[in-house]
């Protein structure tokens, strides 16, 4: 089994070059200027040519959910995206805090068989934040982290003992940071545009002292710990001094946070209400920052469908959160390498070899050995995005009408294209 | 003419609207003086009250106000608890539009519910309070009681004293009278004022003394009792020892200073009985004055149905 993709760009870690790339059992076997061999050729003339994209932070809710999405919609909707693996929550009906779930997962994967699915555990039985789920069994049952994702740990000690216990498994905590007191039942940023509609707000600090809890938690014990979907400019700040100080700390943002701002909550469109909320400008540039300076250390969806109806309601009562697995690259390139914050090899890291690194996921990479989880893409396509047009079931995006550019037109997984042709 | 099919706030009214419908207001208010309260300006159309919250004074104005004006008028009164197991709200609405309603007077505990609603109705939406947003007919009342008081709104400076955080009156009340030229400014402890309220225009005062001093008019916003048990200050007579306004206060004011109250009063909390009851009270030629902008906000929303839709 060979397929022979020639004539594109390969986006490299360090560079972006013209080279053939073959692969081989499921292995890139080879990287060269020119590669001719009697095989299944994919001429990716005027294409770019990805490690395949990583989402460390996906909803597919299934099992419970599947009115919002399920494995095969969220996969048929990740292979869509670029994507090649990714990692699901666990806050599904039943909560995956035990192997049964864990494995469950793993065979509607099998089933599926789209893109590599990477069940995440509780941390917490029935994410309670009381005891301890089943970690060992769940790490045996193939979870590849930890999270009680949707909310925090509220008890430091149960989330010490935790991350403790859980790193005997080489399990990694992914912390959703929120002191929900202090959210108090806010629904969007607290600021001028709270106070201008009417929508409870839920401050900063809300989300930076679970940050910061969570990083001083990591450097009493010694234990890596990672930060999700930063959302605050203070809180890409207290991770940027941890790092300096040498603490095992990686963190992740969203396209939403480098590219919105609150102002979109002023229409009351539904579509804008994520958790953590979107903040100001000053939170955007920031979160810019950090990703350019290596503060955040990764780009993910926090992709989060829901069913029309859960949103087609009073702003207080809708759901959290946006379907993004489908519109994060082409957002990312072009807001951030189109615009020329970052580098393609930049944006790769971010999206690939980071993710990979943070939960040791293999792929990552384009080098000869590695597995062949390749994505290649269209950066001259421009288009306008329209969520009617998702695989998801979850048509909920503030970002319909968007032109952006950049498109995945192919998606290999193992070897296998699941994506384009 | 009014350019929009609903009254959702006064955010988004210009103010030659605002002016618009004062002026209306004003030959409504006229109206109400004489002997026979009746007209038959809105025969043949029809308004609900659709309140999802508690209320006396708004509802009862609004029905009144179609009453007067000859409009047909029924009510719905639905729990709050029902809010989030019910229909949906775009479902009631749908409902009420293939009833042929031509007004819908909304009364919800969400910010943006009316605003939902609009956009999924034909009927016009006038809102009548929604969560922490706006409640423009209440800010509409409040400047024509000033304006009809003055003779003017540019150039009054309105203190605005109590829970402002939690107040739509204040914040409806901000917008509509920066708009026409007064001056705003605010009083109350930390814990009872909104982030960034500076930036709409509004000036925080640093007393009470400095809140009122110079005032031509001094409004109390309710305090509710929940705000306590929600730890937001210590207790009531703590909050009316500190925050409250009394008859000592109100000679920082100007001469012929008025005393505002959305109502209804906690007596002795945010104002004492004696300011309530004295002669700068016009608490009670609000209540009119809220029967006459709702009758003049019917009639030009009437009007706009008319010629646009």
């Amino acid at each position: 089994m060979k397929l022979l993709i020639k004539n594109g760009t390969l986006v490299l870690g360090d560079c972006v070059k013209k080279a053939d790339l073959l692969i081989e059992n499921g292995k890139i076997a080879k990287i060269a200027d020119k590669i001719d061999e009697a095989c299944k050729i994919y001429d990716a003339s005027g294409k770019h040519v990805f490690a395949g994209f990583i989402d460390l932070h996906v909803h597919l809710r299934e099992p419970g959910f599947e009115g919002k999405e399920d494995i095969e919609s969220g996969s048929k909707a990740a292979v869509a995206g670029g994507f090649t693996q990714v990692c699901c929550m666990p806050n599904t009906n039943p909560v995956c805090d035990n192997a049964v779930v864990t494995s469950y997962i793993k065979y509607r994967q099998q089933q599926v068989n789209l893109c590599k699915i990477n069940p995440i555990g509780a941390i917490t039985r029935g994410q309670e934040g009381k005891a301890m789920a089943d970690i060992g069994k769940m790490k045996q049952a193939g979870v590849v982290a930890l999270s009680d994702d949707g909310k925090s740990v509220a008890d430091s000690n149960v989330m010490r003992l935790a991350m403790e216990y859980a790193d005997d498994f080489g399990l990694k905590c992914l912390c959703h940071c929120e002191d929900i007191n202090l959210v108090d039942g806010g629904v969007v940023n607290e600021g001028c545009n709270s106070t201008l509609t009417g929508l409870k707000g839920s401050l900063r600090a809300a989300e930076d002292i679970m940050i910061a809890r969570d990083i001083a938690l990591s450097e009493s014990l010694d234990i890596p710990v990672h930060i999700c979907h930063v959302s605050s400019y203070s809180g890409v700040e207290i991770i940027r001094s941890a790092k300096k100080r040498g603490v095992k700390v990686t963190a992740e943002t969203c396209p939403h946070y480098f590219i919105l701002t609150d102002d979109i909550i002023t229409s009351f469109d539904t579509n804008s209400k994520v958790n953590p909320p979107v903040r100001e400008d000053r939170d955007r540039k920031a979160i810019i920052e950090g990703l350019k300076d290596g503060t955040l250390d990764c780009i993910v969806t926090d992709h989060a469908p829901h069913a029309l109806k859960d949103k087609q309601v009073e702003y207080n009562l809708a759901a959290f959160g946006i379907s993004g697995i489908e519109t994060s690259f082409a957002l990312s390139y072009t807001y951030l390498v189109k615009t020329g914050l970052l580098t393609l090899s930049q944006l790769s890291r971010l999206m690939s070899y980071n993710p990979a690194k943070i939960v040791n996921l293999e792929g990552g990479s384009l080098k000869e050995g590695e597995v062949a989880d390749i994505t290649v893409a269209d950066l001259d396509a421009k288009y306008v995005i329209n969520s009617d047009k998702f695989l998801s079931k979850g048509k909920n995006t503030p970002f319909n009408g968007f032109e952006v550019y950049g498109k995945p037109v192919c998606t290999i997984v193992d070897g296998q294209i699941k994506f384009g042709k | 003419m009014l350019s929009k099919k609903d009254l959702l706030g006064l955010y988004d009214c210009s103010p030659a609207e605002i002016c618009e419908i004062l002026d209306e207001a004003d030959n409504m208010r006229a109206f109400l003086s004489g002997k026979i309260k009746k007209s038959d300006l809105l025969a043949g159309k029809s308004l609900i009250t659709l309140f999802y919250e508690n209320s006396t004074r708004t509802r009862t104005s609004f029905e009144l106000a179609g009453k007067y004006l000859g409009a047909n008028e029924v009510n719905i009164s639905v729990a709050a608890s029902s809010v989030q197991k019910g229909e949906t709200l775009i479902d009631t609405g749908k409902t009420l539009d293939a009833m042929k309603i031509d007004f819908i007077a909304i009364r919800h505990p969400m910010a943006g519910a009316p605003a939902l609603l609009a956009k999924n109705v034909k009927a016009s939406v006038l809102n009548g309070g929604d969560g922490m947003n706006e409640h423009p007919t209440q800010a509409l009342l409040d400047m024509l009681t000033l304006r009809r008081k003055f003779g003017k709104i540019a150039g009054l400076k309105v203190a605005i004293l109590g829970d402002i955080k939690h107040s739509r009156v204040a914040k409806s009340n901000l917008f509509g009278l920066k708009k026409l030229g007064a001056e705003v400014v605010m009083y109350s402890p930390q814990t009872l004022m909104p982030k960034a309220i500076e930036r709409f225009g509004a000036k925080i005062a640093k007393s009470r003394e400095e809140a009122i001093d110079g005032a031509d008019a001094v409004m109390g916003l309710r305090i509710q009792l929940e705000r306590q048990h929600g730890g937001l200050f210590p207790s009531l007579s703590e909050y009316s020892k500190f925050y409250g306004v009394n008859d000592g206060l109100l000679k920082y004011a100007k001469r012929d200073a008025v005393i505002l109250h959305p109502g209804p009063v906690n007596r002795g909390v945010e104002l004492t009985p004696s300011l309530i009851d004295g002669k700068s009270s016009e608490i009670t030629e609000q209540v009119t004055c809220g029967l006459a902008v709702r009758m003049a906000l019917l009639k030009l929303l009437a009007e706009y149905r008319e010629n646009n839709l």
